[in-house]
C-alpha cells in the first residue's frame, strides 16, 4: 500500500510537466488532462484513506522511501514519505477540494486562451502541495512550501498583463520568502542540535536539548507559518493575492495553502509542547491575526478581498488553537477541514457572482442578486451561516470548540483574555459575514453601465460551475457536524497529536451560549447599518478605524515607507558606492600613475642642454652623496 | 604506458583552435560546425573521464607526470580529483552550449566588424579558453597551473575586447570605447592578481625546493616542510588575493560587471560561468592544501568578505537597470557563496561549494544565454526598454522564468541543493554567518523577480511587440540546460558522490573535522 | 710646483666646458667644450699617474684622446648633416619631441 504514496504526487507533478511543456496542441484537452489526474490523485487518496480505517489507530501510518536525496558526509536528507492521520487528512482536503476547484475552473477559465497553462499550474500547486503534507522530514517539506510559493507566485500573476496582477505575485513570493527564511534558519537549527531534520528523530528527542534551543526553533518555525499562512506581520500579501482568478483565491489562498502554516505547527507538536514561551507567541499572533483580519474584513467593498481578510482571521483562530497545545491541535484541524469547505465555497460563490457581473468585484455595484442567480445564493448563503458559526453548521463545530480552548489556556488572565479575544473574533465575524452577504445578495440592485455603455447581465453560472458549489456546501453544512459525533475526528488524529480535554475558565455550556448571543449580535448590528437603509454606491468617508482598515490598517503603508523606500535609497546609494569608492579607488589609483608618467614624461623633452643639465645634476648628487657617505 | 587521457582532453579543444583558425575565410560556416565538433568531442573524453574515474579510490587519478623545465624542478604533472573531474565536466559540457548560442554573433554582416576572419577567430579563441581551462584543473604542478592561470587571460580578453555586445544605446564608437575599458580592466585585474601570485609561487620554490603540488603537500603533511607562520601567511595571501580577484571576492570585484555588461551574452557565460570557477577551484585544491594553517587563520576575514559579497552584490543587483549588469552582480553574490562554503571547512560546506560551482555555471548560463536571446531581438540592454514580453514570446519568457527561479535558488532546481549545503555547512560551524547569509535569499528573490516583473509582464511595449519566440537553435541551447537544472536539483547524487571523497581529503589537509550536532555532543 | 695646482687647472677647465655645454646653443660651440671636459680629465689623469707614479693614468689619457678623435669624426659629421637640413647649428632646434 505504501507504494502508492508517491503516485499522490506523481500524478499531479505529471500532469504539470505535460501541460507546461505540451504546447498548443494540448489546448484543447489540456484542462481534461489537468482534471482527471488531480481526480486521480484524490482517487489514491481515498484509497489510501479506506486501507488506513481498516488498520487500528496506532499502526496507521504509512512510510515509502524513494531515494536518497542529498547524500553528502554527515548529512543525510531523503525523499521519504510518511503517511499518518495528520497527513490523510490533508491529502483528502487537498486533493478532493482540489478536484472541484478544477472542475469549476473548467468553466470558469472557459474563455481565457491560456486556460491549459491554468490547469498546469494548478497541477503543479497540488503536487507540491501533496509534497509538503507527505514529506517525512523537514527539508522535503521546505521543497514542498517553496514549491506552493512559486505555484501561487504564477497563479496570482497569472493575468501577468495587469501590472497590479504582477506585482501582488511578487509581493507574494518575497513575504512568504522572509518567511522561508525562518524555516530554513530552523532547519539549520535541527541540524546543528539534532544532527537530522527527519520529523521522527527530532520530534522524538526534543527532550535532549534545552528549551532555549527549542524556544528558537519555534519561534523561527513560527515566522515561516507567518509567511505562509498570512498572520501579522507579514500578512500583507494576501489582500493583493485576490488579483489572481477566482478559483486560485479559493483553492491556494483559502482552502489549502494559507493553512499549510497551522500544519507547520501541529506537526512540530512535540517542539512546541516542550517550549512554552513559543507556544505563548503562536497563540499571540493568532490572536492579533484573528481581529485583524477580520477589522480589515469589515472595512473592504471588494468581495475578494473582504473574503480574504475573513481567511486571515479564520486561519487566525487555527493558529491560535495549534498554540495551545494538546488541547487545541485537534480542533485546529477541524477548523482547517471545514473552513476548507466553507471558505473554497464562498469564494467559488464570489467567483460565479463575479462571472455573471462582468468581473465587477465591488460590492458596492451589486445588490438583489438572490433573484438572479438563485443556486449561487443557496450555496453562498449556507457557507455564509457555517462561518458565523450558526449553530448546528459546520463552522460552529469547528469554532466553537477553538474557542473553548482558548478559555482553558491558563487557568488565569491568560484564559480569559484570549478566550475573550476569540469570541469578540466570532461577533465581528458575524458582522462583516452578514455584511457582505446583504450587500450582495439583498436589497436594490445598483449596478450602471460602465463607461463603455456594457450593462452587466447577472446570469446563473453553467453546471460546471455550480455543482462544486453545492458540493462545498454540503461539507459546509454536515462536516462539522460529522466530525464531532463522538468526537470521531479529534480520536482519529489523537495518535498524531494527542488530545486532552481543555478545562475552559468558565463552564463549556456557557461558553457556547456566549457565542451564539455575539453572534447574533454582529449580524443584527450589520442589518442595522446595511439592511435597513439603502447602500451608497459610493463610499462614505468613514471614521478613521474604517479608513484606516481599508487601507488594511497602515501595515502597507508602514512596508512602503520602511522597506520599500528604505531598500531603494540603500540601494541606490550602494549602487554610488560601487560606482565611486569602491572602483574609484582602483580607478584613482589608475589615474594616479597616469598623471604622474604624465609628469614624468615632461622631462624628456628632445632638448640636449637640458639632458645634460639632469646628467651633470645627478652626477654631482651621486658625489656629494659619496663623499657624505665617506664624511659619515 | 597508458593513454594520456587529460592531456587529451586539454588537447583537443586546443588542436579545435587551431584547426578553427585555419579554415579559409569564405567557409565560415565550415568553422563553426568544425567548432561544435571539437567541443564536442571534449565533452566525450570528459564524459570517458568521468566513467575512468572512481571516486573511492586514490585522491589524484589518470595522473600524468613529465620533466618539462628540469633545471627549476618544473613539471608537467597532471592529475585529478573528484572536484577536478565534476568541474572539467562542466566546462566541457558548457562549452557547446557557448559555441550554440554564439553561432551568429561573429558573422560580419551581423556586426559589421571588418577585421580579418572574424567568426574564425572567435571560435577559435573560444576553444582556446576551454583547453586552458580543462588543463588548469588538472595540473597538479604549481608553476603549470599559474602559467595556465595568467595565459587563459589572453584569449579573454581578445573575446571581451574584439567581441562585443551590438546591443547598446550609444553610438558605435562609445560601445567600441566602453568595450575596450572593459577588455583592459579585466586584464589588468587579473593580471595584477596574476603577478602578486608568480611571486608567491616563486616564493614558495625558494620554501620547498619544487612545484609539485603532491610533493609539497605530503612534505607539508608529514611535518617534513616546515614553514614560519609568517612565511606561510604571506604566501597563502599571494595565491588568495590571484583568486579572489578571479571568483571575484568584493571589494576586487568591480571588472566583472563591466566585462559581463559588454561581452556578447555567450562571452560573459564563459567568464562567469567557467573562467571565474578556476578562482574558486584554486582556493580549494591551493590555498587549504598548501598552506593549511594560513587557511585557518584567515577564515574570519574571508566569511567576512565573503559575506559582503553575498548581502552587497545582491544588493547592487537590484539597482541595476542593466539586464547583463544585473545578472553580473548577482553571480558575485553567489561567488561569496561559494567562497563562503570553501572557507566554512565543513563536509556540507565544502560539498556545497563545489556543487554550487557546478549548479552556478548552469543555472547562470541558462539566464544569461535567454537574456543574450532577449537582447539580440531589442537591440537593448536596458531594463527599461521591454514590458510584456510574456505576452508575446510565451516560450522566451518561460525558460527565463526558469533561469530566474534557478538564480534564486528555488527548490526542485539544482542550485537550492549547493545553497542550502552552503548555509548549513557554515551555519554549523558559524551561527550568525549562516544567519546573515540567508538573508541573500530573500534579497535574490527581490532582483530576480523584479528583473522579471519589468521585463515579461505588464503591458506589451510597442517596441516587441513583433519579438519573434525562440528559434529552434536558441531552444536546443536552453532546453537541456534546464532539464538539467531540475535533474540536479531532484537526483543531485551523482555529482556528491564524485565530489565527498575529495571533500574528505580536503579538510584532512586543514585537520578540521565536522561539528557534532548537539544532542551527539552531549552523550 | 706641487701637482695639486694641475688638478685645480682641470677642474677649472671643467667647469669652464661644462658651463659652456649648459649654456650655448651652437652645436660646434658645445662640441669645442665637450672638448675642453675630456682634456681637463685627460690633465687630470696624467696629474695623478704622476702623483701615484705609475702609468696608468697616462695610458688612459692616450686612450681618451682616441676616442675624443674618433668622437670628433663622427659628431662632427652629424652636425654639418644637421646644419644641411635645418640651416642651423643650434641644438635646441634639433628637438622633433612633442611637448
Amino acid at each position: 500500500m505504501e507504494n502508492l504514496i508517491a503516485l499522490l504526487v506523481a500524478a499531479p507533478l505529471l500532469g504539470a510537466a505535460v501541460l507546461l511543456c505540451g504546447g498548443r496542441r494540448l489546448d484543447r484537452s489540456g484542462h481534461w488532462i489537468g482534471t482527471l489526474l488531480a481526480v486521480a490523485s484524490f482517487a489514491v487518496g481515498v484509497l489510501l484513506f479506506a486501507d488506513m480505517l481498516g488498520k487500528d489507530a496506532e499502526h496507521r501510518a504509512l512510510h515509502q522511501s524513494l531515494f536518497s536525496w542529498i547524500p553528502v558526509e554527515g548529512f543525510q536528507a531523503d525523499v521519504a514519505f510518511q503517511l499518518d492521520q495528520l497527513s490523510m487528512t490533508f491529502v483528502l482536503l487537498i486533493t478532493g477540494v482540489g478536484s472541484l476547484i478544477h472542475v469549476y475552473s473548467i468553466g470558469y477559465m472557459e474563455h481565457d486562451e491560456r486556460r491549459r497553462r491554468f490547469f498546469g499550474y494548478l497541477n503543479l500547486f497540488l503536487a507540491a502541495m501533496l509534497l509538503l503534507v507527505i514529506a517525512d522530514n523537514y527539508l522535503l517539506l521546505y521543497v514542498g512550501w517553496e514549491g506552493v510559493g512559486l505555484a501561487s507566485y504564477l497563479l496570482i500573476g497569472f493575468w501577468q498583463h495587469k501590472p497590479s496582477a504582477a506585482t501582488a505575485a511578487k509581493k507574494a513570493f518575497l513575504v512568504n520568502r522572509v518567511g522561508d527564511m525562518g524555516l530554513s534558519i530552523a532547519i539549520m537549527l535541527m541540524f546543528t542540535t539534532f544532527g537530522t531534520f527527519a520529523f521522527g528523530p527530532v520530534l522524538e528527542s526534543t527532550g535532549e536539548t534545552s528549551e532555549g534551543m527549542l524556544t528558537a526553533i519555534g519561534l523561527l518555525l513560527l515566522l515561516a507559518a507567518c509567511g505562509k499562512s498570512a498572520q501579522v506581520p507579514l500578512q500583507s500579501w494576501l489582500g493583493d493575492a485576490m488579483e489572481g482568478p477566482t478559483p486560485v483565491s479559493a483553492l491556494i489562498h483559502a482552502a489549502t495553502m494559507v493553512t499549510a502554516g497551522v500544519y507547520l505547527i501541529t506537526r512540530s507538536g512535540a517542539i512546541f509542547n516542550a517550549a512554552p514561551d513559543a507556544q505563548l507567541a503562536v497563540v499571540i499572533v493568532g490572536a492579533v491575526t484573528l481581529l485583524f483580519g477580520a477589522i480589515v474584513g469589515c472595512a473592504k467593498d471588494d468581495i475578494k478581498k473582504a473574503l480574504a481578510g475573513s481567511t486571515m482571521s479564520q486561519i487566525g483562530y487555527m493558529i491560535l488553537a495549534a498554540g495551545l497545545g494538546p488541547i487545541g491541535y485537534a480542533f485546529a484541524i477541524m477548523h482547517l477541514v471545514t473552513h476548507g469547505f466553507f471558505k473554497a465555497g464562498l469564494f467559488l460563490g464570489a467567483g460565479s457572482v463575479m462571472h455573471g457581473m462582468n468581473d465587477e468585484v465591488d460590492m458596492r455595484k451589486y445588490g438583489g442578486l438572490r433573484k438572479y442567480m438563485p443556486v449561487t445564493f443557496v450555496t453562498f448563503g449556507l457557507g455564509y451561516l457555517a462561518i458565523i458559526g450558526f449553530p448546528g453548521l459546520s463552522g460552529f463545530w469547528s469554532k466553537d470548540k477553538i474557542i473553548e480552548a482558548a478559555f482553558a489556556y491558563d487557568d488565569g488572565i491568560r484564559g480569559w483574555i484570549f478566550g475573550g479575544v476569540a469570541l469578540l473574533g466570532a461577533g465581528i465575524t458575524a458582522f462583516y459575514m452578514t455584511r457582505v452577504m446583504i450587500m450582495t445578495f439583498f436589497g436594490e440592485k445598483r449596478w450602471q453601465p460602465d463607461e463603455s455603455g456594457n450593462e452587466p447581465h447577472p446570469h446563473e453560472s453553467p453546471k460546471s460551475m455550480t455543482i462544486p458549489m453545492i458540493v462545498l456546501a454540503f461539507g459546509s453544512v454536515f462536516a462539522g457536524g460529522l466530525f464531532s459525533l463522538n468526537e470521531s475526528f479529534v480520536k482519529w488524529l489523537e495518535p498524531v497529536t494527542q488530545f486532552e480535554h481543555p478545562h475552559p475558565v468558565i463552564s463549556v455550556p456557557a461558553i457556547t451560549a456566549s457565542t451564539v448571543v455575539v453572534l447574533l449580535l454582529g449580524a443584527a448590528l450589520a442589518y442595522v447599518m446595511y439592511g435597513r437603509k439603502p447602500v451608497p454606491v459610493t463610499a462614505p468617508r468613514g471614521s478613521l478605524l474604517t479608513r484606516a482598515a481599508r487601507r488594511d490598517l497602515l501595515q502597507d503603508d508602514l512596508n512602503h515607507v520602511v522597506l520599500v523606500r528604505g531598500g531603494e535609497h540603500l540601494t541606490r546609494s550602494l549602487v554610488y558606492v560601487d560606482h565611486t569608492m569602491v572602483d574609484g579607488v582602483v580607478n584613482g589609483t589608475a589615474a594616479g600613475f597616469g598623471g604622474l608618467s604624465g609628469r614624468m614624461r615632461k622631462m624628456q623633452n628632445g632638448f640636449a642642454r637640458s639632458y645634460a643639465v639632469s646628467m651633470f645634476g645627478g652626477t654631482a648628487i651621486l658625489i656629494a652623496a659619496t663623499l657624505l657617505m665617506r664624511a659619515v | 604506458m597508458s593513454f594520456p587521457l587529460l592531456t587529451a582532453t586539454a588537447a583537443v579543444p586546443a588542436i579545435g583552435a587551431i584547426v578553427t583558425a585555419a579554415v579559409p575565410a569564405a567557409r565560415r560556416t565550415a568553422a563553426k560546425w568544425l567548432a561544435l565538433f571539437f567541443s564536442l568531442a571534449t565533452l566525450v573524453l570528459a564524459i570517458v573521464i568521468g566513467v575512468r574515474f572512481a571516486p573511492g579510490g586514490e585522491r589524484y587519478q589518470l595522473t600524468e607526470s613529465h620533466a618539462w623545465i628540469a633545471d627549476f624542478g618544473v613539471r608537467y604533472e597532471l592529475g585529478v580529483d573528484g572536484i577536478g573531474v565534476a568541474l572539467i565536466g562542466l566546462t566541457a559540457l558548457l562549452i557547446p552550449f557557448v559555441i550554440l548560442a554564439g553561432w551568429h554573433d561573429a558573422d560580419p554582416e551581423e556586426t559589421g566588424s571588418k577585421r580579418w576572419r572574424p567568426t574564425q577567430g572567435f571560435f577559435a579563441l573560444i576553444l582556446m579558453v576551454e583547453a586552458m581551462v580543462i588543463l588548469s584543473f588538472e595540473a597538479t604542478d604549481v608553476f603549470l597551473f599559474y602559467i595556465l592561470f595568467e595565459a587563459m587571460l589572453i584569449p579573454m580578453y581578445f573575446l571581451i575586447g574584439g567581441f562585443g555586445d551590438r546591443a547598446h544605446a550609444g553610438s558605435d564608437e562609445k560601445a567600441a570605447t566602453q568595450r575596450s575599458y572593459a577588455a583592459v580592466k579585466f586584464l589588468l585585474y587579473n593580471l595584477a592578481g596574476g603577478l602578486i601570485m608568480l611571486a608567491a609561487v616563486i616564493g614558495l620554490y625558494v620554501v620547498a625546493g619544487n612545484f609539485s603540488l603532491q610533493e609539497i603537500a605530503a612534505a607539508r603533511a608529514s611535518g617534513e616542510l616546515e614553514m614560519a607562520t609568517n612565511t606561510e601567511r604571506l604566501l597563502f595571501l599571494g595565491f588568495f588575493f590571484a583568486f579572489a580577484v578571479k571568483a571575484p571576492l568584493w571589494p576586487l570585484h568591480t571588472w566583472l560587471p563591466n566585462a559581463m555588461g559588454e561581452a556578447t551574452a555567450p562571452v560573459a557565460v564563459l567568464i562567469t560561468a567557467v573562467v571565474d570557477k578556476v578562482g574558486t577551484f584554486a582556493m580549494l585544491r591551493f590555498c587549504l592544501q598548501l598552506f593549511p594553517e594560513a587557511s585557518k587563520w584567515a577564515t574570519p576575514v574571508i566569511l567576512v568578505l565573503a559575506l559582503i559579497s553575498i548581502v552587497y552584490g545582491a544588493l547592487l543587483a537590484v539597482g541595476q537597470r542593466d539586464i547583463k549588469r544585473l545578472v553580473a552582480y548577482a553571480s558575485i553574490s553567489h561567488f561569496g557563496f561559494i567562497i563562503m562554503g570553501i572557507f566554512a571547512m565543513t563536509s556540507q560546506g565544502q560539498s556545497g561549494a563545489t556543487l554550487y560551482m557546478i549548479n552556478h555555471g548552469i543555472s547562470t548560463a541558462a539566464l544569461m544565454l535567454v537574456a543574450g536571446f532577449l537582447i539580440s531581438r531589442r537591440g537593448s540592454r536596458l531594463i527599461a526598454d521591454y514590458g510584456g514580453v510574456q505576452k508575446v514570446a510565451p516560450v522566451l519568457a518561460g525558460t527565463f522564468l526558469v533561469g530566474s527561479l534557478a538564480t534564486l535558488s528555488l527548490p526542485g532546481l539544482a542550485p537550492f541543493v549547493s545553497e542550502f549545503l552552503v548555509l548549513v555547512g557554515t551555519f554549523t560551524r558559524y551561527p550568525v554567518v549562516g544567519i546573515i547569509a540567508t538573508f541573500g535569499i530573500v534579497l535574490a528573490a527581490l532582483y530576480t523577480l523584479v528583473l522579471y516583473q519589468r521585463t515579461m509582464t505588464g503591458p506589451v511595449k510597442v517596441e516587441v511587440a513583433r519579438m519573434p519566440d525562440l528559434r529552434v537553435r536558441e531552444l536546443v541551447v536552453v532546453a537541456p540546460l534546464i532539464a538539467l537544472l531540475i535533474f540536479l536539483g531532484v537526483y543531485p547524487k551523482p555529482v556528491t558522490e564524485l565530489v565527498n571523497p575529495a571533500v574528505g581529503h580536503t579538510l584532512s589537509d586543514v585537520q578540521k573535522k565536522d561539528p557534532k550536532p548537539e544532542v551527539e555532543a552531549a552523550k | 710646483m706641487s701637482p695639486v695646482n694641475y688638478l685645480y687647472l682641470a677642474a677649472l677647465l671643467f667647469a669652464i666646458g661644462s658651463t659652456g655645454v649648459l649654456i650655448r646653443r651652437n652645436a660646434i660651440v658645445v662640441f669645442m667644450c665637450i672638448e675642453l671636459m675630456l682634456n681637463a680629465c685627460n690633465l687630470a689623469l696624467v696629474t695623478f699617474s704622476r702623483m701615484h707614479g705609475n702609468l696608468d693614468g697616462q695610458i688612459i689619457a692616450f686612450f681618451t684622446m682616441v676616442v675624443a678623435a674618433a668622437e670628433v669624426v663622427v659628431g662632427l659629421a652629424i652636425i654639418v648633416s644637421l646644419f644641411r637640413s635645418r640651416h642651423s647649428a643650434s641644438v635646441d632646434d634639433a628637438s622633433l619631441m612633442k611637448l
